[in-house]
């Protein structure tokens, strides 16, 4: 069996609003010989929803996809930092509390009880591949490109079920970045929340804070913000537009995938379609560039 | 006027969350870092006082519970390692459990919607969210250009994804109904 080979939670975004996060993840994988086994008929991890309103399905919905996982037998590899998050802290709450596996196991029909390990692509790319290894594949040099890494909530906190190597100030994605040869550029909002959860129901609350994350990558001097999470993307790249979620002063910043970048970076096709479904379109920063 | 310590609430969110707010010595960092303070009716470390003081009615009551965005900032740096942003979990749906006049409808219709789309089919389709949202939270004309660009961007797709064995998700909810205080 190949070296490098997991169950796949795509996680519900990954075919919808980040269709190209999940595009990209797949053919970046593919590329580097990490393969893929899309678990069959998963479901919705409740996201925030479900641990906001309902203690029970925040377990048993996760708990469902873990106990398919656990038949599967490998280890388990998510994108969504939501469903990363959601999927760790359920795994560790069913590990530690009979009580709660026994329920939803009762609920599932299965034993949701998990031993593998969940994995976030990043930290596959970063700590098992390794940046060494990826640049034998690059195509593309990415010099001139200005990023600030975006990390945002669930990626690095809480830190008992997060991968990143700091809490207050991880670096796993400025390294990935910086190993493609981009430019990444200081700021202090890395892990700052973009109130992805109140998008639809606080606009005016989240205006506020999108706002201060665009005015800090500008006043960082990027070209793009980078992110591994389709929450914070959609969150980010949907108040540009005229109505009542929209900036006074628009952004027109990029906001991107770090699996995209991978993908320009090993000159994989399908990039421009991952691109051209962006609601601010990076492809005349890319043809600027001559990335693309 | 609060000026009683009662431990009712605050025993009945250990056993529900797990945390103990009795442990917070009001060193304000939760609400120092919290991103959303702002637009706060009562600060962090405030709800972590009233729970001492067995506060029910104002906490459940207030639009904090509900504009917590579960970013985790102050769980993780509280020195007392309480989970402040889990007490608001537990706070929030002891007020859904209660029948309480909610602060902010709007966020509540929010998270309703999300999971009665996931009910409905197993996983998170984006017309099926937004539809429902639109029709709990009556704000039916808002942002209709932001959904024309979704749509002309592939972002939003008609035909919505499921899950094959609903009956295993309808079973999940079923188990799941009342329980949310638990």
């Amino acid at each position: 069996m190949n070296e490098h080979c997991f169950s796949y939670f795509p996680g519900c975004s990954q075919s919808g609003s980040a269709e190209e996060y999940g595009l990209s993840t797949l053919a970046v994988c593919r590329a580097l010989g990490i393969e893929l086994r899309e678990l069959d008929d998963w479901n919705c991890c409740g996201a925030s929803s479900a641990h906001m309103t309902n203690d029970m399905l925040s377990v048993a919905l996760p708990g469902r996809d873990l106990a398919l996982a656990k038949a599967e037998g490998l280890d388990m590899l998510v994108v969504c930092a939501a469903c990363y998050s959601r999927m760790k802290q359920a795994q560790k709450r069913m590990l530690e509390d009979e009580e709660t596996a026994l329920k939803v196991a009762d609920a599932v029909g299965a034993d949701p009880r998990f031993r593998g390990e969940i994995r976030h692509l990043l930290d596959v790319l970063v700590s098992d591949i390794g940046i060494p290894e990826i640049k034998k594949w690059q195509r593309v040099r990415l010099d001139g490109l200005k990023v600030v890494p975006y990390y945002g909530c669930l990626l690095v906190r809480p830190p008992e079920v997060c991968f990143c190597d700091s809490v207050e100030n991880p670096t796993d994605l400025d390294r990935f970045l910086e190993g493609l040869g981009v430019e990444v550029r200081p700021w202090s909002f890395k892990t700052d929340c973009c109130g992805g959860s109140l998008s639809l129901s606080r606009p005016d609350i989240v205006e506020k804070l999108v706002d201060k994350l665009f005015t800090r990558a500008e006043e960082a001097g990027a070209d793009c913000i980078v992110t591994a999470c389709p929450m914070c993307a959609a969150n980010l790249e949907m108040r540009q537009h005229p109505g009542r979620l929209s900036f006074e002063v628009p952004h027109p910043m990029p906001v991107l995938y770090f699996t995209e970048l991978l993908g320009i970076a090993m000159g994989l096709e399908g990039v421009e379609g991952w691109l051209g479904s962006h609601i601010i379109d990076p492809r005349p920063l890319m043809k600027e560039l001559d990335l693309v | 006027m609060i000026n009683t310590v009662n431990g009712k609430l605050e025993g009945e969110l250990r056993a529900a969350t797990g945390q103990k707010a009795r442990d917070c010595y009001q060193c304000k960092k939760c609400s120092a870092g919290c991103p959303v303070a702002f637009a706060m009716d009562i600060l962090p470390h405030e709800v972590m006082k009233m729970v001492q003081y067995g506060q029910r009615a104002r906490l459940l009551g207030c639009s904090t519970i509900w504009l917590c965005a579960s970013c985790e900032t102050c769980s993780t740096r509280c020195p007392n390692e309480i989970d402040v942003a889990g007490v608001m979990d537990g706070l929030r749906r002891m007020a859904l459990a209660g029948g309480d006049r909610l602060a902010e409808p709007e966020v509540e219709a929010f998270h309703r919607s999300f999971l009665n789309g996931i009910k409905l089919t197993g996983k998170t389709n984006e017309p099926v969210l937004i539809g429902q949202y639109k029709a709990l939270s009556r704000r039916l004309f808002d942002d209709l250009g932001l959904g024309a660009v979704m749509f002309a961007k592939g972002k939003i797709k008609m035909l919505p994804r499921m899950v094959r064995d609903r009956r295993a998700v309808r079973r999940i909810f079923g188990e799941s109904a009342g329980k949310g205080s638990s």
